[in-house]
């Protein structure tokens, strides 16, 4: 510690000493006065040196703020005040007769590049990837000695990885042979799309010739490529496999809720997806009350949203039990045009209370950003969030299920509703609580959803179909086949889409569905047994 | 089929079969109103006098006797053979868009780019027709593929669905998908169907303008006898030994299955049967309203259908056709009066038709009449 402060101190002693004298006189008389071609070489002094004292002075070139007097000295000007380049000493008053010196735009490029260079050596890691993310794509061959220097010194994988393939690509045109080889096999090795391109162009015919006159230096090309282009396939699986169980895990949320509606108690219940609605505007709901009175614990909405979302679509579900589909228990296509009233009623109440328009709900900032696993491949948090709340709703619902005195009623009932009757369960008490514990998880569907799309009276419709075809693709009155046909589904889905565009896999997977169904009726996980036939 | 004993039903002559003579005269009178009073009320009636009606109310009508023509199909499926479709919208939207295409194709260089491909294939820079416009231009084969496409369509899904016994609900939300699916391939653009905004701007049929009050009269009685005809055919249906078998089916599949008949003949006949009455309609409609687009297609359309024949009364052909009227009249006027009530109120009729009228306006007027009697 003491060591490096000693160092710190004797570089901070000797860089206010020498201010800009990093740059030499005679560079700097060349920068500010020669012709482009002097300048440029100036340019290329000054990389060589690695100083990174010379920022400022370049800096200030880049701003239009170097002037030089008639006695060729050179200022850099700033509000009025000067300082002498070639000492580092202000200047009060400044001189007349002061000339600015005009940077034409490709100059103005170079100097960028030279800037990033010299940042290079800077001691902050975000500074470096600033610079090696700048020099991406614009440094030239000047800039090769500086960065072979850089990358000497790196230890951040981050920035050396970038630093590699920014030099490789500038060696890609170079003279010799070998040294171009030498760059193809490193730019193997990177994860950038960028690379793609870059090989690409090598491998390019402009005419009769190719770009790349030398056959083996192709092949090497060819190599890299492939090794490149699997690699860079794998992350898009990946991305695509992610992106299909985040749209599995949606589907479960959706679906799990009807699973239990439709599954345990028979009921067709369109109004299903108007229940996710609820879910999603009682979210919204919230958010505005902690916007409005407690903006301050505003990160943590959520945590007051998904019980509020729950009770509230759970209630709105009692009460349509009691008053409309408690008598037509029995008369399933009665039920589903019913309940189909029951959802274009929530439809229109919703768009008089809340207006026609979407509504925002935003993401606390927990889950906002992402996990980025390769270049252009990130993984949204409140996507991960998600999957995670998809999970721990579908073990809830199992434990509750299988573990609770209600769990054992509702199953009692779905077994045999006299029997259960005859043994002391309150079977309409039991179908009412029943219906509520659904359409609570269609709430809890809905405040997720909040969280990643819009929030609107067509909401419901969008998911209801989908659902439906997620609960009869896993069989009725199955739990783990509601699971299986989500995931399913979803991966399938984002598969497709990636093929054959998103409308294309839409009508694939339902078709797929409707010739499933033809196959095994009774859903991927048919309850094994002899149905007498109602 | 095995040939049964011939039961009193059978031996009445076919005219006596359809209906009582109280039958016939109310059919009777019906078609004069719809065929004689109507039009004549249109054209020889003077504007503002009291027994006119405006073009408006003619093409309104005609609208709601394709949408009658509908409702028989669902009632024949739904009311007489317990089948729920919530697909019958799509046959109805076919039938609509082979129609749909004769009519672009008749448009010929006087669309907007003054083109021989329909404006939306010159938007989309195709250079010639797809093979399935093929012979589009034959209003006669047009005819035909109004009746083929939704009947072959209905063939297929129902020759698997009934195969596989798949029934009650799972068919019904099947067909529900079928929908779903069928809408998001017309909304695509490259399906050849102009996409979203479908079918439009027609300028004629058979070469004769399409804009013109005598068209719109000729469609109007052109709707009201197809109607007409339907009705008696439905009629003359489930009075026979077929309807007898399908209302059996209805009320108890297995023991049809156990008396020695295949349900799925039956079923499938009549499902084929009922989409091709679909797209019949579909194609009276379209060239009435001017327009056919893939939101006829929706879901939502398609229960609609079904609310019609719960109103009007299931199991009862003219409830079918009184409910298709009820139901789309108090559309038009809801929309128009209190556009934000209409969805309430038609959330609120399936829910009161389920609840409280699951025979329909027939059968609680019916039952009114009798207490009367007893009274």
């Amino acid at each position: 510690m003491r060591k490096f402060l000693r160092r710190f101190l004797a570089c901070a002693l000797w860089i206010a000493a020498f201010n800009c004298l990093a740059v030499t006189p005679d560079d700097l008389g060349k920068l500010a006065l020669g012709e482009s071609d002097a300048k440029e070489a100036a340019l290329a002094a000054i990389i060589n040196a690695g100083d990174e004292s010379a920022i400022p002075l370049l800096q200030a070139l880049m701003d239009d703020g170097v002037q030089t007097g008639p006695d060729k000295k050179v200022y850099i000007v700033k509000d009025g005040k000067g300082i002498d380049a070639a000492t580092g000493k202000v200047v009060d008053p400044l001189p007349d007769n002061l000339e600015d010196v005009v940077i034409a735009n490709v100059m103005r490029k170079e100097i960028g590049v030279a800037i990033a260079a010299l940042r290079l050596t800077s001691p902050d890691k975000s500074v470096r990837l600033a610079a090696a993310k700048e020099l991406q794509g614009n440094a030239e061959e000047d800039a090769l000695p500086a960065l072979a220097k850089a990358l000497a010194k790196e230890s951040d994988p981050e920035v050396k990885a970038m630093l590699t393939l920014t030099q490789a690509s500038i060696q890609l045109h170079g003279k010799d042979k070998a040294t171009r080889i030498t760059a193809i096999n490193a730019l193997a090795k990177s994860n950038n799309p960028n690379t793609k391109t870059l090989l690409l162009g090598l491998l390019e015919k402009k005419g009769d010739q190719y770009t790349e006159a030398d056959p083996q230096v192709r092949a090497a090309a060819q190599e890299s490529l492939n090794a490149v282009q699997s690699r860079l396939s794998t992350g898009e699986r990946y991305a695509q496999i992610f992106s299909g169980i985040s749209l599995g895990s949606i589907l479960l949320l959706a679906a799990l809720g009807l699973a239990i509606t439709y599954g345990l108690m028979g009921v067709i219940n369109m109004a299903h997806g108007e229940l996710i609605m609820v879910g999603a505007y009682s979210t919204y709901f919230v958010q505005n009350l902690f916007k409005a009175h407690a903006p301050g614990a505003f990160d943590w909405y959520l945590l007051v949203a998904v019980p509020v979302s729950f009770m509230v679509a759970a209630a709105v579900g009692m009460v349509l039990e009691r008053v409309v589909i408690r008598w037509l228990y029995g008369r399933p296509l009665e039920t589903l045009l019913a309940t189909w009233g029951i959802s274009l009623m929530l439809i229109q109440g919703c768009r008089t209370i809340f207006g026609a328009q979407n509504v925002a709900v935003e993401n606390p900032v927990w889950m906002s950003g992402g996990v980025e696993i390769m270049t252009d491949i990130v993984l949204p948090y409140s996507r991960i969030v998600i999957i995670g709340f998809a999970f721990a709703v579908l073990l809830l619902v199992w434990v509750m299920l299988t573990r609770t005195r209600l769990g054992l009623f509702v199953r009692a009932v779905t077994q045999n509703r006299s029997m259960a009757a005859c043994v002391g369960v309150p079977t309409k008490r039991i179908d009412t609580w029943c219906f509520g514990l659904g359409s609570g998880i269609a709430g809890l569907a809905g405040c997720a959803l909040s969280q990643i799309g819009n929030v609107g009276p067509d909401l419901g419709q969008n998911y209801i179909v989908d659902s439906f075809m997620v609960v009869v693709l896993g069989g009725v009155g199955q739990l783990a086949g509601t699971v299986y046909a989500a995931m399913g589904l979803g991966i399938a889905n984002k598969f497709l889409e990636g093929m054959a565009g998103a409308v294309l896999a839409k009508i694939c997977i339902l078709v797929f569905i409707i010739v499933f169904i033809q196959k095994r009726p009774q859903g991927l996980f048919a309850i094994k047994g002899r149905f007498a036939d109602a | 089929m095995p040939d049964l004993p011939k039961t009193r039903v059978m031996e009445k002559s076919l005219f006596s079969r359809l209906y009582g003579p109280r039958g016939w005269i109310a059919v009777a009178v019906l078609a004069f109103i719809a065929l004689v009073v109507f039009p004549l009320c249109n054209i020889a009636a003077p504007a503002g006098s009291f027994f006119h009606i405006s073009d408006y109310a003619v093409s309104l009508v005609g609208k709601f006797m394709c949408y009658a023509i509908v409702a028989l199909a669902m009632d024949l499926i739904w009311g007489y053979t317990g089948i729920l479709s919530l697909g019958h919208g799509v046959f109805f939207a076919l039938g609509g868009y082979a129609m749909g295409m004769y009519l672009m194709r008749s448009i010929g260089h006087d669309g907007v780019y003054k083109s021989d491909l329909p404006d939306f294939m010159v938007f989309l820079d195709w250079k010639a027709y797809p093979w399935y416009w093929k012979f589009t231009d034959n209003f006669w084969y047009a005819c035909l593929l109004v009746m083929l496409v939704p009947g072959a369509l209905a063939f297929i899904f129902g020759f698997f669905a009934f195969r596989s016994r798949i029934k009650g609900v799972y068919f019904s939300i099947i067909t529900q998908a079928m929908t779903f699916a069928f809408m998001l391939l017309f909304f695509r653009n490259d399906t050849g169907f102009g996409g979203n905004n479908g079918f439009t701007d027609f300028k004629r049929i058979l070469g004769v303008p399409i804009a013109t009050s005598s068209m719109r009269m000729t469609l109007f009685l052109l709707s009201a006898v197809v109607l007409i005809l339907m009705l008696l055919m439905a009629r003359y249906l489930i009075t026979s030994k077929l309807g007898r078998v399908l209302t059996a089916i209805r009320d108890a599949e297995s023991r049809v299955m156990f008396t020695g008949y295949n349900p799925v003949n039956y079923k499938l006949f009549i499902w084929t049967l009922s989409a091709v009455m679909c797209g019949i309609a579909g194609a009276l409609y379209v060239p009435q309203v001017g327009i056919i687009n893939p939101s006829e297609m929706s879901p939502a359309n398609s229960i609609e259908i079904a609310i019609w024949v719960a109103v009007g009364g299931r199991g009862s052909l003219v409830g079918a056709i009184l409910g298709a009227g009820i139901v789309n009249f108090a559309k038009s006027w809801f929309t128009v009066a209190f556009p934000e009530y209409w969805l309430f109120f038609l959330g609120a009729l399936f829910i009161v038709v389920t609840l409280f009228l699951p025979t329909g306006v027939v059968g609680w007027f019916s039952r009114f009449a009798k207490k009367e009697v007893k009274a």
